[in-house]
């Protein structure tokens, strides 16, 4: 396990210090000390590299990441795991907005709440939320799965294309273009591997589902007081 | 009636003018708006308003076919490890591989690259075509983030965070179904033949401060090499230029209303925005009390025809100029030799701005491979160099008369308006007078 301190080299180069590794490193364990809620911590990693964070991160931690985990003790500004393209981040208290924000893949493991657009415009990425999500969450949300274990707030699903989500909670109300859907088998399966993966042990039958109805793929007169 | 009695000529009205009756009747009966491509179509202050003095006395001009003139810029020197070297100051636009065909982009590469200058992806992701093709690219960062990953991010020469563009400051992009082809839908991960409507706002950012932190993350992410630019519609200039520098922008691209788009409203691109003419000065001024002109570069783009339209740019204090609709005519777009073609799509080649229906019989704006295979890249990109080359002569033959060893060497005192608007927007006196409106003189 190699340590960094972030108050002592600053983020360019703890940065620069896990990008340049190379690929076939067996320094893949690595633990960052006081990240002072600073932004763009860990991001950008391309390979299969374990970061643990001690303490709350500011905005795009983790963001654009391919392969790598990412673990936060301590809660996560705007945008945590922005654009992820694969492996893992897990935030271990609550994260800010935009969590996840056009994800394309990997997991992203919130254990608290996220507030506001959480997984806007997600494009395959998984979002587990331990907690509730705030409003506008899963705006335009394209691909992939965002499971919210507590409530969801006004708006959820708003203009959304092929994404699924699973609320377990109260669902303040849907934007436009998304409605509640029958929970098949195959959404049973999908939802308990993602509970599992998040290491929860909420019940998916207590979940329901929502996604796009499809009223807006393409333009209808008769359809746009929906707009 | 009395057939000896004069009758007045039937008179239409100007404010109900054929065209708007058309508007009417064409809404009435689809109850849609009218989408469609390309910038403001309305006759609006332009370059054309201004004229160059030349040497006179007062100024010594430089011999027009032997003495140097340079036209090389540098952009992206205030941050940026790796800055943009170009030949030539006019660069090609973002334009999206989804309204445009590869075979577009791959022209538009070779086009640019041959004439030493850059070009820019768009609201789609990178294709192997146009990086393969382009020496210096471009990578833009828009709302949508559509195909965005970090594996391209990191293979182009800049970044281009997009915040608006002047034909729909506001608007986010519109790719209609009939374009949303496997490919297309693949690099955006949406369903094919679906009517694709991209995000208007970043989904991570809002307002200068995060831009700020947004601008940071992208240079981690890139080794701070890259270059950063940041593109604003032509709405509020002086402002948006000036937060665009506090956010850390290497590069400000301002966007008139005239610069083209793949797909909007008509209402949007008439109504909303700029002229271009009117954004430059305030963008410059915005520099200059920043202490940033020529630090922070400024690209201006909208309606650039010519060579005397670069220069103009220029002189009024840009470093360099971007084309869109002008490169899209020089590859073959609205060709009068496709006339028969345009006609059956009910419009006339100069007109034709049905860019989001895909049916392009030059085979520029679409996704038909049949449409698409009529672009051969390596000549239209051999016309976009020629056209290229000639508008940088034409600049150089400017700056030339009027003393100017480098185009960037230009400036407002080169220049008189030929009418009040223009005089008003450029900052530069009414021809024949001192006066400049809102700044005192006769």
């Amino acid at each position: 396990m190699n340590e960094l301190d972030l108050k002592k080299d600053g983020v360019t180069a703890i940065n620069h210090r896990l990008h340049a590794l190379p690929e076939n490193t067996n320094e893949r364990h690595w633990v960052i000390r006081n990240p002072m809620g600073q932004h763009a911590i860990a991001c950008g990693l391309d390979g299969p590299l374990h970061v643990e964070v001690h303490g709350h991160v500011g905005f795009y931690c983790g963001g654009m990441n391919k392969d790598a985990e990412v673990i936060v003790h301590g809660h996560a500004g705007v945008g945590v795991a922005e654009n992820l393209m694969s492996g893992l981040v897990w935030i271990k208290g609550n994260a800010s907005e935009s969590a996840g924000a056009t994800g394309n893949g990997g997991l992203l493991v919130i254990d608290g709440d996220a507030s506001s657009r959480c997984g806007i415009s997600m494009k395959g990425i998984d979002i587990v939320v331990g907690g509730s999500v705030g409003h506008m969450s899963a705006f335009m949300a394209q691909r992939g799965n965002l499971v919210v274990c507590g409530d969801a707030g006004d708006a959820l699903g708003d203009s959304i294309y092929e994404a699924r989500l699973y609320v377990k909670g109260k669902v303040a109300s849907l934007g436009a273009d998304c409605i509640e859907k029958e929970m098949r088998d195959e959404h049973l399966a999908d939802l308990s591997r993602l509970l599992a993966a998040a290491k929860r042990k909420d019940n998916p039958k207590d979940f329901r589902r929502y996604g796009s109805a499809r009223k807006l793929y393409n333009f209808n007169v008769d359809h746009a007081d929906a707009y | 009636m009395d057939p000896n009695i004069p009758r007045t000529t039937p008179r239409k009205s100007a404010t109900f003018d054929d065209y708007t009756l058309s508007e009417i009747r064409r809404a009435a009966t689809t109850g849609i708006y009218d989408i469609r491509g390309a910038g403001a179509k309305r006759k609006l202050p332009h370059f054309d308003d201004l004229l160059f003095l030349g040497a006179s006395i007062s100024r010594y001009p430089l011999e027009g076919y032997r003495e140097k003139c340079g036209t090389n810029v540098v952009l992206g020197t205030r941050f940026a490890k790796k800055p943009v070297e170009l030949k030539i100051p006019i660069t090609i636009a973002g334009m999206s591989f989804g309204s445009l065909s590869a075979q577009a982009k791959e022209a538009l590469g070779r086009g640019a690259s041959a004439a030493g200058t850059s070009t820019t992806t768009g609201d789609g992701g990178m294709t192997p075509e146009e990086r393969g093709q382009s020496k210096m690219l471009v990578y833009q960062y828009l709302p949508s983030r559509y195909g965005m990953n970090p594996d391209d991010l990191r293979k182009a020469d800049a970044i281009e965070v997009v915040v608006g563009q002047g034909a729909k400051p506001g608007g986010g992009g519109m790719l209609l179904g009939q374009k949303i082809s496997d490919r297309v839908a693949q690099m955006r991960c949406l369903p094919k033949g679906i009517d694709q409507r991209s995000a208007c706002r970043h989904p991570d950012w809002t307002g200068p401060d995060d831009l700020e932190i947004k601008i940071h993350e992208l240079r981690e992410i890139t080794a701070w090499e890259k270059p950063i630019y940041v593109k604003v519609g032509g709405a509020r200039p002086y402002y948006d230029t000036a937060l665009a520098v506090k956010s850390g922008a290497d590069v400000v691209v301002v966007d008139g209303m005239q610069g083209g788009t793949a797909a909007t409203q008509e209402v949007f691109i008439e109504h909303v925005g700029m002229p271009t003419l009117a954004c430059i000065r305030p963008a410059v001024k915005a520099l200059q009390e920043l202490g940033m002109h020529r630090k922070v570069q400024l690209i201006v783009s909208g309606g650039i025809r010519n060579g005397a339209d670069v220069a103009k740019a220029l002189a009024l204090g840009a470093d360099a100029v971007s084309i869109g609709t002008a490169a899209l005519v020089a590859l073959g777009d609205q060709d009068p030799h496709l006339e028969d073609e345009y006609q059956k799509l009910g419009t006339t080649a100069g007109a034709y701005d049905d860019w989001h229906e895909g049916r392009d019989p030059a085979g520029i704006t679409t996704q038909d491979p049949e449409l698409a295979k009529r672009l051969d890249p390596v000549k239209a990109g051999r016309r976009l160099s020629n056209y290229l080359k000639v508008m940088t002569l034409e600049a150089q033959t400017i700056a030339r008369a009027n003393g100017k060893s480098h185009v960037h060497n230009l400036e407002p005192e080169d220049l008189v308006a030929l009418t009040v608007e223009a005089a008003a927007m450029a900052q530069v006196p009414l021809a024949g007078t001192s006066w400049i409106p809102g700044k005192g003189g006769y």
